[in-house]
């Protein structure tokens, strides 16, 4: 009889079986542990606990510092924002008064230099070491303009900053801070951010992000404070699976929990269909 | 020889029942009754057993739950909340979560089980359009089960609304919407339902809550009776084959293997929703903050199976139907109420239009098609298939946008062209390799399987190595 | 004593076999014919029955170990619950229970194929009777149209009225009693309650506002206030100037359905980068602030609608009047608001 022919495979399959579960489960586990690990901060934020100290930061003299920016400029940014800085029309705007918060905003995080004017500036590794941003940042500064900004996220709550998260930055940055899309544009996640670079963004308003000048600095002290907890946000539930909701979750109940159970049925069910 | 009568463990019960309700004869069948066993007819199982876990977990679950939006201050354990201003229903769940033993994992395995529910239902579905099963005499327990499949739509969308956080909140604003925007009758069904213009009465979370934990379980459970006995009385279908034939189904009977394999397959059900529950974060509401009217968060999706309704409500170019200046069509209609209703009734109607499109005249059937056996209706059915998925990938293509830096208005533009022009590429393609499938009688995966043989000078047959027919 | 005696007498009694059973019971079949007898139907087609040890010993480890899992799930529910922790004991447990049963259904216990014929489900004769005696009822009603149509009449008034009560569950769109918060001279308040003056909305920012006093939570309530350059709005001039010095609001509700428009694009460098917006983050329509809230992309169907604005005697930003436009997702009347 073909059952009984059918019957002598059964152990192995039962054997496979268990080993592809003690596989999956392990996998899973293996994953989780690797997904809740805190995201590697990225070396230009100096470690992650960047919080500023508004001027210079450099131990050079200021007026080395200012000349060793100007060469910089001149170098690699006059070609988009003029020799003056006073910006060239369709290419790059002035710096006048965009202040040293803007261009250490920008030089820190290497959203500048950009490739193209119409380009969207990204974080990406800068071209410059950190004696040079910090000369780049003075020249800059030079110019007026709000200074680099010092934030002690111990100022504020984490409540504080979640609601405040919500009601001014969950639209675009998505409630997490996982980043999202609008028409014409990307928006970053947030998870390497430094607290310096979310004050600075905060007053400058980069690329096509609203400026919040309106916040008082306890308000952007607790704003800082929640987006340096969501590179770790509570997970009691298991593995975050990316804490972007629904998406992944569908995902895991096609391709886990469904691909599982076929599994299963195809091993407890016949297979023939003759 | 024995000093007192024994007990027999099996007969006595049994003997108690049967003479006060006659049921031995019942129960002599039950336990004789045989059920063909491919793999594939165990997939409406897999929706019975999750359907079981949900009943169970959520009775847990609605002994936690408070259906008010009175205001509170969260005084929980958890931190980005502390202080804040949140309704009851938010906070009775946040205390299950943070507070409540196994609260959490209850609560996950709920929502996975709601989740895992829709794939099931789907994959049967998907089944029995594709072999047939829903020919005479069962059309109208296909009927039943499609009634179910939007019932458990609704009812999923309602159970992770209930909570009131930050994700469900907007997707509550969008179901008022889509509802408002009927022709004629919306704006009115939409007062009825909220108990006053959006966001509504305070009646309103009591209401859904007793839908969502009454009304609709009962609706399924009545409709599952139905389904279930139907497939009793008719007997199950089967595949051709062997001693299978329209006359006599062969299978497994009840007891023991089909009951012991049926019962295992319900733990494993249960077992892996409960690992989810435990291993799988889902719906971290605590994450998401509480509702309120003027917020909302970037990359928000309703659950798995409703993302065909957001990809219609993104594609839809913004037309809106009106005479003068009175509205008859508010937008969010067409991809909100429109679309879904025109899916439904062709899955509704799917045993008609088989009858005329691809199989013709109205013979009682037994046996099953493989789905390469009727090539039109099964092209028909992954077009149908490549329809919604297209439209659901639409739903979540923000994310898509986000990862790969082409433009959301991009990518809109190529899912609008790709809706109408996918399925249709698709029923060709399915068609031509239903056909070609047939023809050589080759095993889809597996491909061709045999010998080919020669004759041998000596007469008889030998085989020839390394050859393949054509 | 006496208990004992009967007692005694009895076990006696039945030890002799004297004593009459309780129920006659019918002579024992052999196991092999009443297989036979008991299969048919179902006809039996195959039946295996040997024993397989190596199966039943894994049954057996599979159940004990299920077993150990659900007892670790209580001590940890005790200690320690922990959800992952409790996830894997239960889900372990049941999920280990599972395996044993699904393999002793297939190794352990005898593999049998039956086959039990399809039902006949058509019975014409009974199909006849049916009909013969439904409409035996008819027999000697004299007044069949009569009763028929009374019946109907009251069958469906009935069914009507049984369904008029759930219009309670909620007001008419005519009936609506929440007018707009928003009425002249209304003053505009941030999240904290804070009046707005219009140098505190800078250039470049978007600040998210209510009506003082008002419930917050209607769809007529929130706004949001941006400047613009007075000179670049393109609207007409009765528009224009309800938005004193470039600062305008707009309702946060989307016209589409009903989210919060919360995204604002505005363009650092705006020779290089998309022009100002708002954008709605549920399906994206995009709104031009410049233009009266003119829809350039996205399924809304309507303008987002604009606050009127004006400045008071203190200083401070207040209502100029109700929205030009509906507010919220289009219903029927939406566009008999004007624009």
């Amino acid at each position: 009889m073909r059952r009984g022919a059918r019957r002598r495979r059964l152990p192995r399959r039962v054997r496979v079986w268990a080993a592809l579960l003690c596989g999956v489960l392990a996998g899973t586990l293996l994953l989780g542990q690797l997904a809740s690990r805190p995201a590697p901060v990225a070396a230009q934020d100096g470690g992650g606990g960047r919080e500023g100290v508004p001027g210079v930061t450099s131990a050079l003299p200021r007026a080395a510092l200012l000349a060793e920016g100007r060469r910089l400029f001149a170098a690699g940014c006059s070609s988009c924002h003029g020799d003056d800085a006073r910006g060239i029309a369709g290419a790059g705007p002035s710096l006048r008064g965009a202040g040293a918060a803007a261009a250490d905003f920008y030089l820190r995080t290497g959203r500048m230099p950009l490739d193209a004017p119409d380009d969207e500036p990204r974080r990406k590794e800068s071209p410059y070491s950190e004696r040079q941003i910090d000369a780049l940042v003075a020249y800059v500064g030079s110019f007026g303009g709000p200074p680099v900004p010092a934030v002690r996220t111990s100022r504020g709550s984490l409540a504080l900053g979640f609601r405040l998260f919500q009601e001014n930055c969950a639209g675009c940055h998505q409630v997490v801070a996982r980043g999202g899309i609008t028409t014409g544009a990307w928006i970053p996640g947030l998870q390497q951010a430094s607290p310096v670079d979310v004050a600075e963004a905060l007053a400058i308003g980069p690329y096509v992000m609203p400026r919040f000048t309106r916040l008082t600095p306890v308000e952007v002290a607790a704003l800082a404070r929640y987006v340096t907890w969501t590179r770790q946000p509570d997970d009691p539930g298991g593995w975050g699976i990316g804490h972007i909701g629904p998406v992944p979750e569908g995902m895991v109940a096609w391709l886990l929990a469904g691909a599982a159970l076929i599994l299963t049925i195809r091993l407890i069910g016949e297979r023939t269909s003759e | 020889m024995r000093l007192l009568p024994h007990p027999d463990p099996i007969r006595d019960p049994v003997r108690f029942v049967d003479r006060r309700l006659g049921a031995a004869g019942l129960l002599r069948s039950t336990l004789r009754y045989v059920f063909p066993d491919h793999w594939s007819f165990m997939l409406g199982e897999l929706a019975l057993y999750s359907f079981v876990m949900l009943v169970a977990t959520g009775i847990f679950l609605s002994l936690n739950y408070v259906p008010s939006d009175e205001t509170v201050t969260y005084a929980g354990s958890y931190a980005p909340l502390a202080g804040r201003q949140v309704g009851a229903q938010y906070d009775s769940v946040l205390r299950l979560v943070f507070d409540v033993p196994a609260g959490n994992l209850i609560r996950q395995t709920h929502h996975w089980a709601a989740n895992v529910f829709v794939v099931a239902i789907a994959l049967h579905l998907a089944r029995i359009c594709l072999t047939g099963a829903f020919r005479k005499p069962r059309e109208l327990n296909h009927v039943v089960g499609v009634t179910m499949l939007a019932l458990a739509l609704v009812e999923g969308f309602l159970g992770y609304s209930l909570v009131d956080d930050l994700l469900s909140g907007m997707g509550l604003a969008i179901a008022y919407s889509v509802a408002a925007s009927v022709p004629l009758v919306g704006d009115d069904a939409a007062f009825l339902l909220w108990g006053g213009e959006y966001p509504g009465s305070s009646a309103f979370w009591p209401r859904m809550e007793i839908v969502h934990v009454l009304l609709i379980p009962a609706a399924i459970a009545v409709l599952l009776s139905v389904h279930l006995l139907q497939v009793v009385r008719q007997h199950h279908t089967q595949f051709p084959g062997g001693p299978r034939s329209e006359r006599a189904v062969v299978g497994t009977p009840m007891w023991a293997g089909y009951a012991l394999r049926s019962i295992g397959l319900f733990l494993i059900v249960a077992g892996l929703l409960l690992l989810l529950g435990g291993l799988v974060q889902i719906n971290p509401v605590w994450l998401w903050g509480p509702y309120e009217t003027a917020l909302s968060t970037n990359g928000a999706q309703p659950d798995w199976y409703l993302g065909w309704l957001i990809g219609a409500l993104r594609l839809m170019p913004g037309w809106e139907l009106t005479i003068g200046d009175d509205t008859l069509v508010p937008n969010p209609f067409w991809g909100g109420a429109l679309y879904p209703l025109v899916v439904f009734a062709i899955l509704y109607l799917w045993p008609w239009l088989d009858k005329l499109l691809w199989s013709g005249g109205g013979r009682r059937h037994e046996l099953l098609d493989r789905p390469r056996d009727n090539p039109r209706r099964t092209a028909a059915f992954a077009a149908l298939a490549t329809w919604v998925f297209t439209i659901l990938l639409a739903g979540s293509v923000d994310r898509l946008a986000f990862r790969t830096t082409i433009s959301y208005e991009g990518q809109i533009w190529a899912l609008r062209i790709g809706a109408i022009v996918a399925p249709v590429v698709v029923y060709l393609v399915t068609r031509r390799i239903c056909e070609e499938l047939r023809r050589r009688g080759d095993h889809p995966l597996r491909g061709w399987s045999g010998t080919v043989v020669e004759r041998t000078p000596e007469g008889g047959h030998a085989p020839v190595r390394d050859e393949q027919p054509r | 004593m006496r208990a004992l005696q009967v007692a005694l007498a009895w076990i006696g009694l039945r030890l002799l076999r004297r004593l009459p059973r309780r129920r006659p019971r019918p002579p024992r079949e052999p196991v092999e014919a009443q297989r036979r007898r008991r299969a048919q139907p179902p006809e039996a087609l195959s039946f295996e029955a040997e024993p397989h040890r190596g199966s039943e010993l894994l049954v057996a480890a599979l159940l004990l170990a299920a077993a150990l899992a659900a007892a670790a799930f209580v001590v940890f529910y005790v200690v320690w619950p922990d959800t992952q922790l409790l996830g894997l004991c239960l889900g372990g447990a049941v999920l280990l229970a599972g395996v044993a049963c699904a393999l002793a259904g297939k190794r352990v216990v005898p593999q049998e194929t039956a086959a039990e014929p399809y039902e006949e489900l058509h019975d014409e004769r009974a199909v006849d009777d049916v009909g013969a005696i439904v409409r035996e009822a008819g027999e000697g009603v004299s007044r069949r149209r009569l009763l028929a149509g009374a019946a109907g009449l009251a069958g469906t008034t009935i069914g009507v009225a049984a369904a008029v009560p759930l219009a309670s569950l909620g007001p008419g769109v005519d009936d609506r009693v929440a007018g707009t918060p928003w009425r002249r001279g209304r003053r505009v308040v941030d999240g904290d309650g804070r009046p707005l003056r219009p140098e505190q909305i800078e250039p470049g920012s978007a600040v998210l506002a209510y009506p003082e006093g008002a419930d917050r939570d209607t769809l007529e309530a929130p706004v949001t206030l941006l400047r613009l350059d007075p000179d670049t709005l393109d609207m007409p001039a009765a528009r224009r100037a309800a938005a004193p010095g470039g600062v305008i609001a707009y309702s946060r509700i989307c016209t589409h359905a009903a989210c919060a428009v919360s995204m604002y694009r505005h363009p650092l460098s705006p020779a290089t980068a998309p022009d100002d917006a708002l954008v709605c983050p549920c399906h994206f329509s995009t709104f031009d602030p410049r233009r009266g809230g003119k829809v350039v992309f996205g399924p809304a169907g309507r303008p987002l609608p604009q606050l009127p604005l004006q400045v008071n005697g203190d200083g401070e930003l207040v209502a100029a009047g109700g929205f030009i436009g509906a507010v919220g997702p289009t219903y029927g009347g939406s566009r008999e608001q004007g624009s």
